[in-house]
């Protein structure tokens, strides 16, 4: 019997919720990586038990996590215990933590500074990794979308990474800001029928897409209007929050912007606004229903400095439409006095053949709703703050 | 045989429990007590010191016969007292709360 695979990431270390097709009875397993940050865990679509995962700490920095078993045990993926740290011809061994930007004039150009918050040349610096995205087809290719802004790519399972630097090095890295979260690379979507595309976003840079399998990139912001910089229309600055697409449809793209719900019809060349009905067009998340390309979900929130849902009601939207006709969603969510968050990679949804949709809070609640969105019930009510959630369809 | 002390969260990732022992060669350092440690536990490179730049991370702290070695030159000789065994170089991580 089929059944869903539900990846956590709190403020506080990871757990897996798993059920059957049912959605009604959970296991809960966790915490993993206890009193750690985990920022995103994510299992591999080319092998579902392949999960990687973001483990990091202002202490003690970056760890990366792998299972090879859906989550029932985990190690890092560089040189284990009691191995030499070096190779017999000297180099040196897997170190699955480093994230090294490139450098290298050839291809790093040597990018030192981008924006900081009041405008003047601040130093890159390597934080965090925000996103990890296994390859649609190899289990042991996988990238990371790291604070401060770039893209790496593993393609040994996780043990080395390499920056993909023709991002960095387009031209516009210089120009780049922080946004509240941090300088972070947040949203990697794979064209999956185009190996050589892929999107990715930046806050406070905005959407960018190779053609190129990474090599070069180009911003893809026109459309995008940002009265809190100083150019609205510039072609980078903008504070790109989420992008989702559905993988029948990969030139149709969603948006939500810092405020803004947009949505593009040509992978990311033009896009348009479809905040429509919506109560405020603020939010983090969006994510596409698993087998209608045109009914989308956002979590409306109230401003850019009152991250809770307006009225103190959470209510999931969702457009049958494409957007621009938003509904409502409240069966089964607190409907009074509710003032919590969910960030931007803390909605996701399954493929059953009645969608599950996922959503994680700031307040340690993680809902499902197992029919499109027209009742919700929690799965856990108490856990640390909710910063990502994935869901994985088994067979 | 030189004796080190690591933060919990270390020692998890480590897979150690209590102090860890290890023989250092040379010159009694930071920088040669924190090579041996990535030697044997390569699982910890990146967390006490950057990858690239091999400064201590900013929130961790060095301590050793009650004093704090955190701001010591690297390639400073420690105590005696850490290189003969008697006391334990404690790595610790900064009181920032959390």
């Amino acid at each position: 019997m089929s059944g869903v695979r539900v990846l956590v990431g709190t403020r506080k270390g990871a757990f897996i919720l798993t059920s059957d097709a049912k959605r009604e009875r959970w296991d809960i397993s966790g915490p993993h990586f206890a009193g750690w940050e985990m920022y995103h865990l994510k299992g591999s679509p080319a092998e579902p038990n392949r999960l990687y995962a973001s483990q990091s700490s202002g202490w003690f920095g970056q760890i990366i996590q792998r299972s090879d078993d859906g989550g029932k045990t985990w190690h890092q993926p560089g040189t284990p215990p009691g191995e030499p740290t070096t190779a017999p011809d000297g180099s040196p061994k897997g170190e699955s933590n480093k994230f090294a930007y490139d450098t290298s004039p050839e291809t790093g150009k040597p990018l030192t500074t981008h924006q900081w918050y009041d405008g003047t040349p601040h130093p890159w610096e390597f934080k965090r990794v925000w996103h990890l995205e296994p390859s649609l087809t190899d289990p042991d290719i996988v990238y990371a979308g790291v604070e401060d802004a770039a893209l790496f790519r593993s393609t040994d399972g996780g043990q080395n990474w390499q920056e993909l630097s023709g991002l960095r090095g387009h031209g516009s890295g210089p120009a780049w800001a922080p946004g509240a979260g941090g300088m972070c690379l947040h949203t990697i979507l794979f064209d999956p029928s185009n190996p050589n595309r892929i999107f990715i976003a930046i806050s406070s840079a905005g959407a960018f897409r190779t053609d190129d399998a990474g090599k070069t990139w180009r911003p893809i912001n026109h459309g995008l209007h940002s009265l809190y910089i100083p150019n609205p229309t510039a072609e980078v600055g903008h504070c790109v929050h989420r992008i989702a697409m559905h993988r029948s449809r990969p030139e149709v793209l969603y948006m939500q912007k810092h405020w803004d719900v947009m949505r593009s019809d040509d992978a990311g060349d033009s896009w348009h606004e479809i905040s429509g009905n919506l109560p405020t067009d603020f939010g983090f998340v969006i994510d596409v229903h698993a087998h209608e390309p045109d009914t989308i979900y956002v979590v409306p929130i109230k401003s850019d400095s009152e991250h809770f849902p307006p009225d103190g009601k959470l209510r999931v939207y969702r457009s049958r439409t494409g957007g621009n006709e938003w509904e409502a969603l409240t069966k089964g969510l607190p409907q009074s006095d509710c003032y919590v968050n969910v960030l931007r990679d803390a909605m996701a949804v399954d493929t059953l053949d009645k969608c599950g949709v996922y959503f994680g809070t700031t307040g340690g609640q993680v809902y499902v709703s197992a029919n499109g969105g027209d009742r919700w019930a929690p799965i856990v009510r108490d856990l640390p703050a909710v910063v990502s959630v994935e869901v994985q369809t088994l067979p | 045989m030189i004796r080190v002390t690591l933060p919990p969260h270390l020692r998890k990732l480590a897979q150690v429990d209590g102090e860890v022992t290890l023989d250092v060669e040379g010159q009694v350092t930071q920088r040669t007590v924190l090579d041996a440690i990535e030697a044997r536990y390569p699982m910890l490179r990146g967390t006490i010191r950057d990858h690239v730049t091999q400064r201590r991370r900013a929130l961790v702290r060095f301590f050793a016969c009650e004093q704090d070695l955190s701001h010591e030159p690297p390639d400073a000789p420690l105590p005696d007292a850490i290189a003969t065994g008697a006391e334990p170089f404690m790595i610790v991580g900064a009181m920032a709360g959390g």
